[in-house]
């Protein structure tokens, strides 16, 4: 099944694209996801400290089951608003 | 009010969104750009956001201040893009019938975007540009065009 990664900041700069289509096995999780990520770009590699993922526009565990056509961003540290 | 925008922000018309007759206190924060970083001189910086998962926290946020706090209105607005050093890059703005209620959401409310919203920065330095918070060792851009001189 397919799904679409969105990539922001230091990791859209790091691969040169902001959407990624990637097919993954049925029944999925997110770590599998990161997992395939890091295997078919790894210039997108190290992933700095503390990125979490969001599958649909919230926050999900590596053990988030996907689905066909989900949207899962990887999230580096925030930082806006001020210091 | 929920606001995310590359125009320049207006804290004004911000502010006004949370003018009811019944508070007795309006607090807005302001948040600039800031010219230096462990004393190196920023020349400008560059704000990027997740967009519809920042308002759909943002959302979250004020929801939860509303909860803690009881104050009944709260405004954000957060601008993206380019911004040279000194240009106002958040506005939140709470109103409350009392005073500290207002102080309090606001501190909170600022914290939880640094912690939650899907909205990074990249601080522009002359030789190289940095995502802020992402422990990321500096790497160098090639320079821009550049910021017009001034």
């Amino acid at each position: 099944m397919r799904i679409t990664v969105r990539l922001f900041a230091l990791y859209r700069e790091r691969l040169g694209a902001d959407t990624l289509t990637l097919e993954v096995r049925e029944g999925a999780q997110v770590a599998d996801a990161l997992a395939l990520l890091s295997q078919r770009f790894p210039r997108m590699l190290p992933l700095v400290d503390n990125t979490r993922v969001a599958v649909n526009l919230e926050f999900a565990e590596p053990t988030h089951p996907l689905r066909e056509g989900d949207e899962v961003a990887l999230i580096p540290p925030v930082s806006g608003g001020a210091l | 009010m929920i606001l995310i925008t590359f125009d320049p922000l207006d804290p004004e018309a911000v502010t006004r969104q949370v003018r009811d007759p019944r508070h007795g206190a309006v607090v807005t924060f302001l948040g600039t750009t800031r010219n230096e970083t462990d004393g190196r001189r920023v020349l400008y910086l560059e704000y990027e956001g997740y967009i519809p998962m920042a308002q759909r926290k943002l959302a979250q946020v004020i929801e939860e201040a509303r909860q803690r706090f009881g104050v009944s209105q709260v405004a954000v607005a957060h601008r993206l893009g380019r911004l040279n050093i000194g240009e106002i890059s958040l506005v939140v703005a709470v109103g409350s019938p009392h005073r500290r209620e207002a102080f309090s959401a606001i501190a909170y409310i600022v914290d939880r975007i640094k912690e939650d919203v899907p909205i990074w920065k990249k601080e522009v330095f002359a030789d190289r540009a940095v995502w802020v918070g992402s422990g990321e060792a500096l790497h160098v851009v090639t320079p821009a065009s550049g910021p017009s001189s001034d």
